[in-house]
């Protein structure tokens, strides 16, 4: 019935509405260890905790590819929201690249060590913080694009917002590593850590963006 | 049954295979084209409910096209529902948004014209407006409906999947609504004008209920269309839901359930002695077209929306099927029966 291949409509439902809000949940908790694992790599004395850390990102990340597939195959098995399907599935993947660039960023700092001199640790967990804060603000534009899109607007600018704090955050830190006594290889090394925690933010901006378009297209 | 009968009956029925195929897509077209509802759910739902409709409530729009012009020779109504075939078929050609309601009243005015009998001047009036006033009614709906409908979108804080799922649900209630009022409004343009010449003879079943000859001729009118709506509405269907109507399903919905509403207000026995019991001007049972009910909808959503989107042509072509479809259809019907008594010796009038 309803064009479905079962009768269980409010059944795959229900069923797809959780995956998605526990897809969203692990994109939230993902940044949540995170914010927490800078911390702990810049402190020496816990290496053991940070590997441990970043084998948990690892398990959160296969786990949010997963749902990603199952998603995608109810959406087009089932045909539910014929209207706004490849939208969602675009949002999804997109999502699933902003937890595969918070993997990126432990397993390079797991393989490569870049050593942090202490003067940029604390610039370094501000710049962190922000770019976890800007993700949150993302996690809460992806579920009121779910459940009510005309908050969809707000929570987009708070992404916007904090995006901009994170240019500004590591304009500062790349100046300031630049400015130092370090080596021009080493300088460079840990620009490039910096400037890859905060690509997480465009590519965040970018989809609160997109995000803005599909609740234009769902307004009825 | 004397097969020159069903020869007659036929036109009848092509009638009814016509507005099947073309009238159902108004019904299920957005749901169907959108991929809310699979076509064969559509069919199934559509075809039951308009045989429904038919045979329970058509009674009134029948009465009402009887007293235009009570066609009293079987060739003559062959005639009168043959020129209505041609008429639909010749303007939709041109991509009018007419309806069989308007060319089988024309045609009933050319067997009037032909056969010399008076036609109903307040009768025709009555029929006129509301043809005026469908259009606007189904707007004015759909505009209500519209601003519930988003209020409790906003408040209720669906889940879009959820939503999905109601919206779906809604779509087949509200297309099961507009089939049966399809049913009951249309089914006088299919087999009214068979109505006072009718072959068949009531039965009574197992003494519990007798089933009118007039009953009859509706089922027969309403397996007519449901043979349109499976043999040929699929077509249609989608070039509605993905071409002419740009709609979100939500919005096809209140569409849908506007147009149904308009369509049973104007068939309903039941609502017109209910306004009448309360000293209200009772609703003429007359039949519209469910076309311009549909668009009539469309546009009153536009204009909420601060009218860009709507489309002043589409308007435009309507009004011009109100007078255009009705004199084309009696000047076929007037050709048609002039050939049958002239040339085939046929009476087309008592």
């Amino acid at each position: 019935m309803f064009g479905l291949k079962n009768n269980s409509l409010f059944g795959d439902t229900k069923k797809l509405e959780r995956e998605i809000d526990e897809f969203v949940d692990i994109l939230s908790e993902v940044g949540l260890v995170f914010k927490s694992i800078i911390p702990t790599y810049l402190n020496h004395s816990a290496n053991g905790k940070f590997e441990e850390m970043v084998d948990r990102v690892k398990e959160m990340e296969s786990k949010a590819d997963k749902i990603t597939k199952e998603v995608e195959h109810t959406l087009y098995e089932e045909t539910l929201i014929p209207d706004a399907r490849s939208d969602v599935l675009r949002l999804l993947e997109h999502l699933d690249e902003v937890i595969g660039m918070y993997q990126g960023n432990c397993y390079h700092f797991s393989i490569q060590k870049p050593d942090f001199p202490k003067e940029f640790h604390q610039d370094l967990i501000e710049l962190t913080n922000t770019v976890v804060n800007c993700v949150e603000a993302l996690c809460l534009t992806v579920r009121s694009f779910f459940r009510g899109i005309q908050s969809v607007r707000d929570n987009a600018h708070k992404v916007t917002f904090y995006e901009k704090e994170s240019d500004i955050k590591f304009s500062a830190l790349a100046r300031k590593i630049f400015d130092s006594e370090l080596s021009l290889d080493k300088k460079m090394h840990l620009r490039y850590f910096v400037e890859k925690i905060d690509r997480i933010c465009d590519q965040a901006e970018d989809i609160a963006d997109e995000i803005q378009i599909y609740a234009i297209k769902r307004s009825i | 049954m004397d097969l020159t009968i069903i020869i007659f009956l036929l036109g009848g029925l092509f009638l009814g295979w016509s507005l099947g195929a073309n009238d159902a897509a108004n019904v299920f077209g957005t749901a169907v084209g959108t991929r809310m509802i699979r076509f064969k759910t559509a069919a199934i739902v559509c075809s039951v409910f308009v045989i429904l409709g038919a045979i329970i409530s058509g009674g009134g729009t029948t009465e009402t096209l009887g007293k235009l012009g009570a066609i009293n020779a079987l060739p003559g109504a062959f005639a009168a529902c043959v020129a209505a075939g041609i008429s639909v078929y010749m303007m939709t050609k041109f991509g009018l948004p007419v309806s069989t309601t308007q060319a089988i009243v024309g045609a009933i005015v050319g067997w009037n014209l032909y056969t010399g009998s008076t036609t109903n001047v307040k009768v025709l009036i009555t029929i006129l407006s509301t043809w005026i006033l469908c259009p606007i009614i189904a707007g004015l709906i759909a505009m209500f409906f519209y601003i519930i409908t988003k209020k409790f979108i906003q408040n209720s804080k669906l889940h879009i999947l959820r939503l999905d799922a109601y919206t779906r649900l809604a779509l087949l209630l509200a297309g099961a609504f507009g089939a049966y009022s399809l049913g009951a409004n249309n089914i006088a343009n299919v087999m009214g004008v068979f109505v006072p010449i009718s072959p068949f003879t009531d039965i009574s079943i197992m003494n519990l209920f007798i089933f009118s000859s007039k009953e009859q001729l509706f089922l027969l009118g309403g397996i007519a269309i449901a043979f349109g709506v499976f043999t040929y509405s699929k077509r249609v269907m989608f070039t509605i839901g993905s071409d002419l109507l740009k709609l979100s399903p939500v919005s096809a919905f209140i569409v849908v359930i506007s147009h149904s509403i308009v369509l049973f207000l104007f068939a309903s026995q039941g609502i017109s002695d209910f306004l009448q019991s309360i000293n209200l001007p009772s609703i003429p049972l007359v039949p519209v077209s469910s076309s311009q009910a549909v668009v009539g909808g469309v546009i009153g959503i536009g204009l909420l929306k601060g009218g860009k989107e709507v489309q002043w042509s589409i308007a435009g072509k309507i009004s011009l099927g109100w007078f255009t479809l009705p004199v084309i259809a009696a000047f076929i019907s007037f050709l048609i029966l002039f050939i049958l008594q002239n040339i085939l010796n046929l009476t087309v009038s008592f």
